[in-house]
């Protein structure tokens, strides 16, 4: 807590342009959001790998058309073997032409489990596979630790597991609804006082304050204006947009999950549930590249990952079950993008993993660990702090 | 008033801490109770209580509800039917009007389900009962907001999971495995012979049985996915037409169907066993071996012994509950007295950081304690904002057992807001859905007799001094709903 504060008010007391306080930028500096999405997207019908046969054979009925301008359910070309989903024409498509985003696919871990709780921990946790687990040591906090700044949070109602942290007391907050503080200030400062001796919740507990009020004061515009009548994002986009003026002024390490993709039976292809979803995904991901605003976009990643993809091949039930390798975004203005990056191998059925799913050629430590190395200027033991024993991917990504 | 009832002394420190600890929060009754029996009386009470009835007040409201009144099978055939013909309009006006009434009829059975859910944790005499099913209905997950699952969950909780809650771990998942709601929310209602879906057979193993990691592999998913083929819901009223061999091995309970003409009738090969393609028996037979493997008895018995004593428990508890467990062939009983009776257990006691439900339903009890709630929804509405909402949980996992999983800054901050609701005014938990009757002004009063005998001396010193400071009675109860104290029990 000390320490932070101090950072704070470093960071804001001469940094005052135009009225509005600015964090300072230090060496190295950047925004990294994680957005994770649970239940295993079925990533090989966002960016799909239209150009092979065996993809449309082994998909009759969820399968994305191959592009054709005329066809607005055909999926978009991006390259010669690759297309992405119609749902994205008007969020993502436009970074991927402005070169701001590249997909990496046969992205993942190396947890066979294909479960998805313990390959959600697995990413999380950011550890070894093969070591004994320690719960309280998420690969973000890790990372907040080792870039020394001191800005993480979590847009989740809940702390993820990959802020859970020994050391720090990482914030959360869900940004749906009234973020109005509840507790006037004399209340808030009884309260701190019961938890004076506590040393499990003391931190938790003056951290909640201190970041309620501080995310209300930010978003205090924007509650006015939606007050006055202003049309409002919903959903996922409400929370992507607030994120990004978040972001754009008070955190630069964040984290946010989107559910709702596990897609067994029924997903649909150009149009149907997953469509929706990726639809509102993809809105939320351009809103919150728009609200962030061109300057601070330039040092800024987005990260978009999922525990494992799904089976190549459609099941009985036009949905598709636990599967393996899948497909990553990264995206920011400082991305090297409009391409698919990472090593890639021809997709038909005898190169399937376990002749059911895509194989992880590129592992996410790596890929992650690539991407903040550069990003945030890491040492090579500082980077072994975040991820032990992992060589960090030279994608060129950032 | 309180001590005297059966010759015992008043209850002491830790009587009260077990009392937190196998009810849902300290209350006059249990007071009462606790001291006229003692604690290891009260603790066999419990373990053996039969379902007891509530209190008039509660049960006349549970008595007036769809759900009390009409079986599971007919609300979900009607509700069906109210979809079917809604989707059958043409005029894209009335479409709409018959859609909206269609939700609205679903939204109020699954509300329905949860206040009779929070009138028995608030209420209920057999209040470890009311534990134990809401853990298994966490341990069985099933969302509410899937497809029309809001019509099945009320009679899922009450039917397949209160039921068994304190009996056999085998009957418990024999009934969750033959519950319309479980089918169809883990999508085996979809899972045919050449449509093979695996989802439910992969959570069986790895969440209901035997635990992620515990040696089965890839292919005793599939083989289990074929075992459980054919096994569905149905909402029609006849049985299909068969093939005459296929007839008697077809099978029927309310909406629950084994349908033999969609059954894989190869032999299986699961977990080192042949199953021979026969029927809904090779289902039997793959849940007995399920049972019966060490890896389940561990499972289940480490996930138990984390809800009641805490973050990772202790391995030899665990080890010693596990033992219970294969010995008793899954008494649920059993493993509960091995526990509760352990010096881990003792050990624990006050020490456990309440997850969101506990927190707030422990709340409402303390501060209406003789009075009988006519409004579950602001209670519900609490649960969900602390992201806890009751048949909510969207993955198959249920909510976290760990107190780091409800500890967040953000999450603090919702539990201060909620304490200030709670204490101080009576938000609206007094105000019946139907406006009948005009809300009674009231507030609570913390500050009691309860308080004073065994809550009081349980306060640090902080604690002590900040309560001092309260301007008023409602600022008294925030505060005291929101001490560290309080969190926990």
């Amino acid at each position: 807590m000390h320490r932070r504060n101090l950072l704070k008010a470093a960071a804001f007391a001469p940094l005052v342009v135009a009225g509005r306080a600015f964090a300072a930028p230090a060496a190295g500096s950047g925004r990294l959001l994680l957005v994770f999405l649970r239940g295993a997207y079925d990533a090989a019908n966002i960016v799909a790998p239209v150009g092979s046969d065996f993809y449309h054979e082994a998909r009759p009925t969820i399968g994305l058309r191959k592009p054709d301008a005329a066809d607005p359910d055909a999926a978009l070309p991006l390259d010669g073997d690759w297309a992405l989903h119609p749902a994205l024409k008007d969020s993502i498509y436009p970074l991927w032409q402005a070169k701001q985003i590249a997909f990496v696919p046969f992205a993942g871990t190396d947890d066979m489990s294909r479960s998805h709780f313990e390959t959600q921990d697995t990413i999380e946790l950011g550890q070894p596979i093969a070591s004994a687990r320690d719960f309280r040591s998420g690969f973000m906090a890790r990372l907040a630790g080792a870039i020394g700044t001191d800005r993480p949070i979590a847009f989740s109602d809940q702390v993820p597991l990959c802020f859970q942290s020994s050391g720090l007391s990482i914030p959360n907050i869900a940004l749906t609804g009234n973020l109005k503080p509840a507790i006037d200030p004399r209340a808030a400062k009884l309260i701190q006082a019961m938890y004076a001796g506590d040393s499990a919740l003391s931190g938790s507990v003056a951290e909640g304050f201190a970041t309620r009020e501080t995310v209300f004061r930010s978003l205090a515009d924007e509650m006015t204006q939606a007050s006055r009548g202003a049309v409002t994002a919903k959903g996922f986009e409400l929370s992507a947009r607030r994120i990004g003026r978040l972001m754009r002024d008070q955190y630069n390490l964040a984290f946010v999950d989107v559910g709702g993709w596990d897609t067994h039976v029924n997903q649909g292809g150009a149009q149907g549930y997953l469509a929706g979803r990726i639809g509102e995904l993809g809105r939320g991901v351009a809103g919150f590249a728009e609200e962030i605003g061109a300057e601070a976009w330039r040092d800024t990643t987005v990260v978009v990952v999922s525990e494992f993809g799904r089976t190549f091949r459609e099941n009985g039930d036009k949905g598709t079950d636990h599967g393996h390798g899948s497909v990553y975004w990264v995206l920011g203005g400082g991305v090297r993008g409009r391409r698919l990056a990472g090593p890639q191998v021809r997709i038909a059925a005898d190169t399937l993993n376990q002749q059911r799913d895509l194989p992880v050629l590129t592992d996410y430590r790596a890929m992650i660990g690539g991407i903040v190395q550069r990003q945030f200027g890491l040492g090579s033991d500082r980077l072994d702090a975040v991820f032990s024993g992992t060589r960090p991917a030279s994608l060129d990504l950032v | 008033m309180l001590a005297a009832a059966a010759g015992h002394a008043a209850p002491g420190p830790a009587d009260v801490a077990l009392l937190d600890r196998l009810t849902w929060g300290v209350d006059d009754t249990g007071m009462k109770d606790i001291a006229a029996r003692g604690a290891a009386r009260f603790l066999d009470d419990q373990l053996h209580a039969p379902q007891l009835a509530l209190p008039p007040q509660a049960q006349r409201q549970i008595d007036a509800m769809r759900i009390a009144r009409e079986p599971m099978a007919q609300l979900v055939v009607e509700a069906d039917a109210q979809n079917k013909a809604a989707n059958a309009i043409v005029d894209p006006d009335q479409k709409k009007a018959a859609r909206d009434a269609y939700n609205k009829t679903m939204n109020d059975l699954g509300r329905e389900a949860q206040s009779r859910t929070l009138l028995r944790y608030l209420y209920a005499p057999d209040q470890l009962r009311e534990q134990m099913t809401w853990f298994w209905f966490n341990h069985f997950n099933v969302q509410a907001g899937k497809r029309d699952i809001r019509a099945m969950v009320g009679d899922y909780e009450d039917q397949a999971i209160r039921s068994h809650a304190l009996g056999r771990f085998r009957d418990l998942l024999d009934a969750t495995l033959h519950h319309p709601a479980m089918l169809r929310y883990l999508d085996n209602d979809q899972n045919a012979a050449g449509h093979i879906n695996e989802n439910y057979a992969r959570e069986i193993m790895e969440l209901h049985t035997m635990g992620v990691g515990a040696g089965y592999t890839q292919k005793d998913v599939q083989e289990l996915a074929r075992i459980l083929t054919g096994v569905g819901v149905d909402l029609k009223p006849d049985a299909p037409r068969l093939r005459p061999q296929w007839q008697p091995l077809y099978r029927r309970a309310g909406l629950f169907e084994f349908n033999p003409a969609r059954h894989d009738f190869g032999d299986k090969q699961f977990l080192g066993h042949t199953i021979r393609g026969s029927g809904f028996d090779e289902v039997e037979q793959a849940l007995d071996l399920l049972v019966a493997s060490p890896a389940t008895a561990h499972h289940i018995s480490s996930e138990i012994a984390a809800y009641f004593v805490g973050d990772t428990p202790p391995a030899a508890l665990v080890d010693r509950m596990a033992a219970t467990f294969q010995h008793s062939r899954g008494d649920i009983t059993a493993v509960l007295r091995t526990l509760f009776r352990s010096p881990e257990f003792k050990a624990s006691l006050g020490k456990t950081f309440k997850d969101p439900v506990h927190y707030a339903v422990s709340a409402v009890r303390l501060a209406y304690a003789g009075r009988t709630i006519l409004n579950t929804d602001p209670l519900s509405g609490w649960l969900q904002r602390m992201g806890e909402g009751l048949f909510a949980h969207e993955a198959p996992d249920g909510y976290p057992m760990a107190s780091s999983a409800w500890s967040g800054p953000g999450q603090m901050e919702t539990r201060f807001e909620i304490a200030r609701s709670i204490g101080g005014g009576s938000a609206g938990l007094f105000k019946p859905r139907d406006g009948a009757v005009p809300e009674q002004p009231a507030f609570p009063q913390i500050q009691n007799a309860l308080f004073f005998q065994a809550l009081q001396q349980r306060l640090s010193p902080a604690t002590a001094k900040v309560l001092d400071q309260a301007a008023s009675p409602q600022e008294w109860n925030s505060l005291y709903l929101s001490s560290p104290e309080f969190m926990r029990r």
